[in-house]
């Protein structure tokens, strides 16, 4: 941090990209140090444990989990019980409905008005970064949490699920098998895929942010409007808009686990979000850079 | 630029005093989003357009040639994904499935592994499966469902299925699995291995293409027109018609690939009009052989494992429906009341009905019995049209494939044909 500022100092005027780097160091700790955002990441981090006892508890006598013999309940939880990784694709299918999206919800919708809400934001503007690049710095460390709460959903599962259950070869859903090493990597790469999946709705958020000065006004629009797209993924009679909704091909990683791997669908949801983030940032970007900042 | 932005606007408080240029600047920002939103909207919109503009150029085939062709075709080594829509015009076959035979479809009971209950499933919706085939020994079909799979998977006597969302799986051995899973499997892909005639459910467009083809007789027109490309290939298109009139079925369309002979696309379309009945087809194939580990299946440990043998028993109640499955012919559509009394088939080809004397003498129950509550009555009465004709009165069940007549005297007429085709014979029977 001090050094960030030395640097500035030394720096003077002229923009370097160390200086950049700075703010977004400062962004970055900032946020991370936050109440806010430190119960936010427990929670993500409680819902594995939460999922690994109970499936435990339920199973501890040899029954298979579920009511009627598996099938129901969320995706992957029956063979969470035959290779604890499974904990990891169950806590990921859980969460990303709701929780994980909420948490990223929170953050992008108070990254410029919650600024704005406690006075702060003009003096960071009085600093010389200008305001594209106080916008990217922001949407960057967004960017960064959804990838940091994503992991801590996935390490938090992985920790649970290897301590209560066993390890091992890993079946894909396709029924072939793989080693415990290409299981890791697979759950590696999936837990990217998730934490990209959540980029457009990390713009949105950014962009409504830069609507209002309240803080808590941009939180609630951005968390409301994923219901609202929620509800509206699960109508079957729009059928027509579900393939350019944000959140349609979420779940689309579970394809990551077949074999081979069927890349379409999460190709689909990685081109969506790119234009998500697209659209919405540069709306971000055009409100941002021509609004008035009074307070 | 940067630097001035903050300039320019930190002066915010007076800001409503500063010109329509700075004004009209502001507004010119916005056009960024608004051009990116267009040009993806554009490029949604076209490329579809520009990708599937014209039809590929080939020597001109005769209809008898092309058959010929399909049936010499002896690609053995393929894999792909198939694509499959089914509209019978039945609401939910799932939830009816379930109500027709207890602990079925639904996996509360038996194994939800069970072959014969998993295929039932794609006789409604839409589907995406990966199949793969190596030689008649070897093939595999997996249904891909958001977040699990079910796979089937035929390799030499062995027959597994595995459902990953229940984390169950079947096993059967050949020589039962030969009448039972195998034949799903076995006829999937690759040639014609030696199973037996085929019943349930066929899942490729090869299978579809044999089920018509073997159905073609004189009272079918079978042309070939023009060409078209499916899966990234050039493909002719069989066009078969049934002569008659009266069927359901206005006409099936078989795309076959130019080079070897396989039938890539498969749709069903009613003589009613609007979307196709039954639409298979490969959204990407590939004839060279497939890795050989897709065809190998462990359980994995703490799998539950059904053996044929039990769940045979369990799940005999299921089988009259998968006859009513697409792709059946006519003469099979009967097959699936057998049991319940005596069948007689009526006419030929497309328009064949099966008269079934049900051996209680009495249909659905009508009013005259006296014995069903009044709410029964008009729940019936909703399912079903009212007729009357010669052969006294009775009730026409439809779905855009199959109706069905039951008179009020317990006969049931069942055809793939139209509601008045079902009257007529009803006519002339009495």
């Amino acid at each position: 941090m001090s050094q960030a500022e030395a640097a500035v100092a030394g720096a003077g005027r002229a923009t370097s990209p160390l200086w950049t780097f700075g703010i977004l160091r400062s962004e970055l700790t900032t946020m991370l140090r936050r109440w806010r955002t430190l119960a936010l990441l427990g929670v993500l981090a409680a819902v594995p444990v939460l999922i690994g006892i109970a499936v435990r508890i339920e199973t501890g006598d040899g029954s298979s989990p579920g009511p009627g013999g598996g099938g129901g309940g969320p995706a992957f939880l029956s063979q969470v019980t035959n290779n604890g990784l499974f904990l990891v694709f169950a806590a990921l299918a859980v969460t990303l409905p709701v929780f994980l999206p909420m948490a990223v919800g929170v953050v992008a919708g108070d990254s410029v008005a919650g600024e704005a809400n406690a006075g702060t934001l003009r003096y960071l503007l009085v600093a010389p970064a200008g305001r594209t690049r106080l916008l990217l710095t922001k949407y960057a460390s967004v960017l960064l949490f959804c990838l940091v709460a994503t992991l801590v959903v996935a390490l938090s599962a992985l920790v649970v699920g290897l301590l209560l259950f066993p390890a091992g070869e890993v079946t894909t859903i396709s029924g072939t098998r793989i080693g415990f090493g290409e299981g890791l990597l697979r759950a590696g790469l999936i837990a990217v895929v998730v934490a990209a999946s959540l980029t457009g709705f990390a713009a949105i958020g950014l962009f409504v942010s830069t609507l209002t000065g309240s803080g808590i006004a941009a939180m609630a629009a951005t968390v409301g409007l994923l219901i609202t797209v929620q509800i509206v993924d699960g109508i079957p009679q729009l059928s027509a808009m579900h393939p350019y909704l944000f959140p349609h091909y979420w779940m689309s990683y579970a394809d990551l686990l077949r074999a081979p791997v069927y890349w379409d669908e999460v190709v689909k949801n990685l081109g969506l979000q790119g234009l998500y983030a697209a659209v919405f940032g540069s709306a971000a970007w055009a409100r941002f850079t021509t609004k008035d900042i009074t307070d | 630029m940067a630097p001035n932005d903050s300039a320019e606007t930190n002066g915010g408080t007076n800001g409503g005093t500063r010109g329509p240029a700075a004004g009209r600047r502001k507004a010119a920002r916005y056009i960024v989003p608004v051009a990116v939103a267009g040009v993806a909207a554009a490029t949604i919109g076209l490329v579809p357009a520009l990708a599937s503009s014209g039809d590929p150029d080939l020597p001109k085939i005769s209809a008898q040639k092309l058959i010929e062709k399909i049936a010499a075709s002896d690609t053995e080594q393929l894999s792909g994904m198939v694509k499959i829509s089914t509209d019978l015009g039945i609401p939910s076959l799932g939830g009816l499935a379930e109500s027709f035979a207890p602990g079925g479809a639904g996996g509360k009971g038996g194994s939800s592994a069970d072959p014969q209950e998993r295929m039932t499933e794609l006789a409604s919706g839409t589907h995406t499966l990966r199949v793969a085939a190596d030689g008649p020994d070897k093939q595999r079909v997996s249904i891909l469902d958001d977040t699990s799979e079910y796979s089937l998977i035929h390799n030499g006597d062995q027959v597994w299925a595995y459902d990953s969302k229940s984390d169950q799986a079947y096993h059967a051995t050949e020589d039962r699995a030969g009448k039972d899973a195998g034949r799903d499997a076995g006829r999937d892909a690759g040639k014609k291995s030696g199973h037996p005639v085929p019943e349930g459910v066929p899942t490729t467009p090869k299978a579809l293409a044999e089920q018509v083809l073997k159905a073609a007789g004189p009272t079918t027109s079978v042309t070939v027109d023009g060409t078209a490309q499916v899966a990234g290939r050039d493909a002719y298109k069989l066009v078969v018609k049934p002569k008659q009139s009266g069927s359901t079925i206005g006409s099936v369309t078989i795309a076959v690939d130019a080079a070897n002979g396989v039938p890539l696309k498969f749709t069903m379309l009613p003589s009613s009009g609007g979307k196709a009945i039954v639409d298979a087809g490969f959204t990407k194939v590939d004839f060279s052989k497939p890795d050989a580990s897709s065809f190998t299946f462990t359980p994995p440990k703490g799998t539950e494992v059904t053996e044929a043998d039990d769940a045979k028993a369990e799940h005999k109640a299921g089988k009259g429906l998968g006859d009513l499955i697409p792709g059946a012919d006519a003469a099979q559509l009967g097959a699936g009341g057998k049991g319940a009394g005596n069948t007689k088939i009526i006419g030929e080809g497309w328009s064949t009905i099966a008269e079934i004397t049900t051996p209680g003498g009495t249909g659905i129950p009508s009013k005259a019995s006296g014995d069903v509550p009044a709410e029964a009555q008009q729940f019936l009465d909703a399912l079903g049209d009212k007729v009357t004709g010669k052969f006294g009165s009775g009730t026409v069940f439809k779905t855009r494939v199959v109706n069905a007549l039951m008179t009020d005297d317990g006969k049931v007429y069942v055809g793939a044909v139209t509601k008045d085709a079902l009257v007529k014979a009803a006519n002339s029977a009495s």
